[in-house]
């Protein structure tokens, strides 16, 4: 198995998380199975302790990071089948899940006392951290039937966990309080989409929407904002078209502007959208009383070829930090590679600038550290890019195949295979 | 009718489709790729196309009245036959996921239109895969009854998932019936009959109905006897499993 080569959707993004708090006291980026984290507040490198285990903690690529809404617990997982929790005081691993497939995204409960992640089979588990104890055995949840699920999300008050899937669907369940015996009671279906849904974002409560409102981001170019209650699809913003990356008689069929990540800022007012092949982001303001979504402005990353993999920021510090790359290069000798970058200014009390590399947070110390190495090739990844975008078209597009095919397929399915 | 005398795959005694012209595979994986068309939500599912003559203009479902019967793994259709004259006021579909056997069906019922005019007009049959896409066709509460009748038992272990009563299925079920809906299976395989009834007790959203509504319903006996595969093992004098269970309002929220 360890020696076969990596087929192209074992490629793995490269992904961020940043600490909730205020001061943004710690950032996270995941590349490959290497986890590396920048503690702000020392100006260093956070070393993590895994008492189970050598470096690298993960022994495949990571394809889940996140940060508790309380800031107290990190929760990394992926395709080497854990989800290892840490605590974010020590940086020391709490727990290790063993999952029995591959993980392919997380949610922490509100409350911090739930962990909760998806298998490569469509199956959300679920594990309870009250005890904390080292081997914790999940139980599962809800599924989606044999699709993959892309994000996982709780909403604002609590009470619902979202789960977003290739099959263009996202269900809202409820999540009761004893949620080892499993979530059976279904809200609603926000269904609308035309393609695989990537990303979903909250706009948090307010006194007109308490339940807050969803942002979801698809294979089909476009973010789509929802009520949740009913599932109600209230408004479609065609991003692609509107940040000029498609002609608005763009064909569907052209996968090449699929929306990448959502991140909501200024409790969800303005969100951060990335869209593969764009050199930036595109920023959205989300009018909560007219349940609207439009352009505000995009804001473009000039002088090297970045198009962001992740976004992530803190509640309120108005900076967005935005990573790309890549698990490693399909066909090259080139280890894992990843480049991070800040925008500032992002809450809109400031004009947004994108940072040069001496002016963010953590400066040089803090590039080294999170991209492994201060210089960046650019060429690389322009070549990182284009592999991120290959993999997820090679995992999430519902292929068509002609019948003829077909049957070809059957034959050499690798799951017939095994069996023999 | 001259259409049935020029068309071999049509009966010339019955005025039915014939089912040898539409043999296949016994069994489909239901885990395999699509290849046919769906909804992207209920709001899309075309009635005019299901039910031209009560929805004339084509376009989007009219609100007033919406299919309220669905019949998964609907097979060659035996069971929606009997139960559109039954309950001519409600719309009711089969969902099939083999094409030919979809085929048949919509051949079925359009000669049973033409020979029995005004007649047959609440029933409908798609190609799909029940197991995916049943929130692609009803809403929530959508949904007065459901059947699984005779389903392929999977019997192997690491196949249960393939089950179309799973756990898992029956929260989505459970979504889609509304509140006093009914579930209705039935198998010829004991193995199977256990596993849909152990299925639908442990659930929180269901309970059994008691003897009495059982004889209370005429739908209950159509479940051994109106499908073609009730037929076979009611020929053979096999044994059969059935499970009625009513969706409910979970008592505890946090079950
Ligand atoms: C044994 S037959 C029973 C047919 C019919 N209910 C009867 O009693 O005669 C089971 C049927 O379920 C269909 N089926 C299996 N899995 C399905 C799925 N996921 N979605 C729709 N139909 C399915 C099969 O194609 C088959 O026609």
């Amino acid at each position: 198995m360890e020696s076969e080569p990596k087929k192209e959707t074992e490629v793995a993004p490269a992904l961020i998380a940043v600490h909730p708090d205020q001061s943004s006291v710690a950032v996270a980026v995941a590349v490959g199975p290497h986890l590396r984290v920048f503690d702000l507040a020392a100006g260093s490198a956070a070393s993590l302790i895994d008492d189970s285990d050598a470096v690298p903690f993960h022994k495949d690529n990571i394809r889940a990071v996140r940060f508790a809404a309380n800031g107290k617990l990190f929760v990394s997982a992926g395709d080497d089948k854990t989800v290892k929790v840490w605590s974010t005081q020590s940086w020391r691993c709490i727990t290790t899940v063993s999952s029995e497939k591959r993980v392919t995204a997380v949610a922490i409960s509100n409350d911090g006392t739930f962990v909760c992640f998806a298998d490569k089979f469509g199956l959300v588990w679920v594990v309870d951290l009250d005890p904390p104890l080292l081997d914790k055995k999940p139980a599962p949840l809800l599924s989606h039937y044999c699709s993959i699920i892309t994000s996982l999300e709780f909403s604002p008050d609590g009470r619902f966990i979202l789960s977003a899937d290739r099959d263009f669907k996202i269900r809202v369940t409820n999540f009761p309080n004893k949620p080892l015996n499993g979530a059976h009671q279904i809200q609603s279906f926000c269904l609308g989409h035309t393609e695989f849904v990537s990303c979903l974002a909250f706009v948090k409560s307010s006194q007109e929407c308490p339940q807050g409102l969803l942002v979801s981001g698809s294979g089909d170019s476009t973010v789509r904002l929802w009520d949740i209650t009913s599932g109600a699809l209230l408004d479609t913003c065609e991003v692609a078209i509107k940040a000029g990356l498609l002609e608005s008689n763009g064909k569907a069929e052209e996968h090449g502007h699929a929306v990448t990540d959502l991140w909501t800022v200024r409790d969800g007012l303005l969100v951060a959208v990335a869209i593969q092949s764009l050199h930036g982001i595109v920023l959205l303001n989300c009018n909560v009383s007219s349940q609207t979504l439009s352009v505000a402005k995009v804001v473009s990353v000039a002088g090297e070829a970045f198009v962001p993999t992740c976004l992530g920021s803190s509640s309120s510090t108005g900076n967005l930090w935005m990573v790309t790359g890549v698990s490693s290069l399909p066909g090259s000798n080139n280890p894992s590679l990843a480049r991070v970058r800040v925008i500032s200014g992002i809450d809109g009390k400031q004009e947004s600038v994108v940072l040069e590399d001496e002016s963010i947070p953590g400066g040089k110390k803090l590039l080294e550290t999170l991209q492994g190495t201060a210089s960046v090739d650019d060429n690389a990844f322009l070549a990182a890019a284009e592999a991120v975008k290959a993999a997820m078209y090679n995992l999430l597009i519902k292929k068509q195949y002609p019948s003829e095919n077909r049957e070809y397929r059957k034959k050499s399915r690798n799951d017939r295979k095994l069996k023999s | 009718m001259s259409e049935t005398e020029i068309n071999p795959t049509i009966s010339k005694s019955t005025g039915l489709p014939r089912k040898r012209f539409y043999r296949a595979r016994a069994h489909s994986n239901p885990l395999s790729d699509s290849h046919f068309p769906v909804p992207i939500s209920p709001s899309q599912v075309d009635y005019s196309l299901h039910y031209p003559q009560l929805f004339p203009s084509s376009g989007q479902a009219d609100s007033s009245k919406k299919i309220q019967f669905a019949d998964v793994g609907c097979g060659f259709g035996g069971l929606l036959i009997s139960l559109s004259t039954l309950f001519p006021e409600t719309l009711m579909i089969g969902m099939e996921l083999r094409d030919k056997v979809t085929e048949y069906v919509k051949e079925r019922i359009s000669s049973l239109r033409i020979a029995n005019p005004g007649h047959y007009q609440n029933v409908s049959v798609v190609r799909t895969n029940s197991m995916k896409y049943i929130p692609n066709y009803f809403e929530k509460g959508q949904l007065s009854k459901m059947f699984f009748l005779f389903p392929d038992p999977h019997f192997k272990e690491k196949n249960h998932r393939r089950r179309v009563i799973s756990p898992f299925l029956l929260d989505e079920y459970a979504y889609v019936l509304e509140d006093g809906g009914i579930i209705y299976t039935i198998t010829d395989v004991e193995e199977l009959g256990d596993w849909m009834k152990s299925c639908l007790e442990n659930h929180p959203m269901f309970e059994a109905l008691t003897e009495k509504e059982l004889e209370a319903d005429p739908v209950v006996k159509l479940l051994s006897s109106a499908t073609e595969e009730g037929q076979k093992v009611a020929r053979n004098g096999g044994q059969t499993f059935q499970a009625v269970f009513r969706r409910i309002v979970p008592t505890n929220q946090a079950s």
